[in-house]
């Protein structure tokens, strides 16, 4: 009964057809982060920005897009070395800062996004508005 | 003998409140900014620190009301939509128990709406405020 149910509860959890599509991201599994950053915003995927980005961001958290939100020093260079390591490749020249203007976010939401749903969001950053699965990885459910 | 243990039972039971009361987290975080402050707290100055528009601080965060809405019985929204627990202990009975959670929280809001730390006056009163609501 127990392999049974731990069976079940491994298919139930697979992500199969979704890890394939090009709009799910790994979801974050630290425990630190998620509380940290999970406690303002959805704690966004890591792979949603270069290494580089992330490293701006996590250097400046006192200017955080409009608020300080500064940790200690121990908890800001576990997250940052999590960040960093689960990133998407570092790029050249300037890093970009906001997930919600790069250039595939922008085109995936252009068009399709009604005004009341936007207004529902209140932010493009409040991604779990629309994508009720976001922080486990799916974003087709739009 | 009987009559002892008549005697005894309240007493034990002033102890064991006292002593409950003396070491409930949220009386000692308020017994740390005392101290610190040498005063007296008001609810009221606190209530202030709360509603009031401020000048100095992140555009974006004008006043705690910007995101804990204008009563702390209230849910609050942060500016990315991310529901906030009421600021009252009446309404969240979590709060401020952990003195380094109450720390790094005053720290941040007090530079992103004041664009300053708060004294240990300001925390403290605010801490009344919302220890009363």
């Amino acid at each position: 009964m127990k392999k049974l149910l731990l069976a079940a509860a491994i298919i139930a959890l697979t992500p199969l057809p979704a890890m394939a599509d090009r709009t799910s991201y790994k979801p974050s599994n630290n425990p630190t982060f998620k509380k940290e950053c999970g406690a303002c915003h959805m704690a966004f995927q890591p792979g949603f920005l270069p290494a580089n980005s992330w490293e701006l961001i996590m250097d400046d958290l006192g200017n955080h897009f409009g608020e300080d939100a500064s940790l200690d020093d121990e908890t800001t260079s576990l997250i940052k070395q999590y960040l960093v390591k689960k990133a998407a490749r570092r790029v050249s020249g300037e890093p970009p800062l906001r997930i919600t203007r790069l250039r595939w976010f922008v085109r995936e939401h252009n068009h399709e996004v009604s005004s009341r749903a936007k207004k529902k969001a209140g932010t493009m950053s409040n991604c779990t508005s629309c994508h009720r699965g976001a922080e486990r990885g799916y974003f087709d459910d739009d | 003998m009987k009559i002892y243990q008549y005697l005894l039972a309240p007493a034990l039971l002033v102890v064991i409140s006292s002593a409950a009361f003396a070491s409930s987290p949220r009386s000692q975080i308020v017994d740390f900014y005392r101290q610190q402050a040498g005063e007296d707290f008001s609810a009221e100055r606190g209530k202030q620190l709360f509603s009031t528009r401020h000048d100095g601080g992140k555009p974006e965060t004008p006043s705690c009301t910007t995101c804990h809405t204008s009563s702390p019985k209230n849910t609050g929204k942060t500016r990315v939509g991310k529901p906030i627990a009421p600021m009252a202990v009446s309404r969240n009975a979590d709060r401020y128990t952990d003195l380094k959670k109450v720390e790094k929280w005053f720290r941040r809001n007090c530079r992103s709406v004041l664009g300053r730390e708060c004294s240990p006056r300001e925390k403290g009163d605010f801490l009344t405020f919302m220890i009363n609501q």
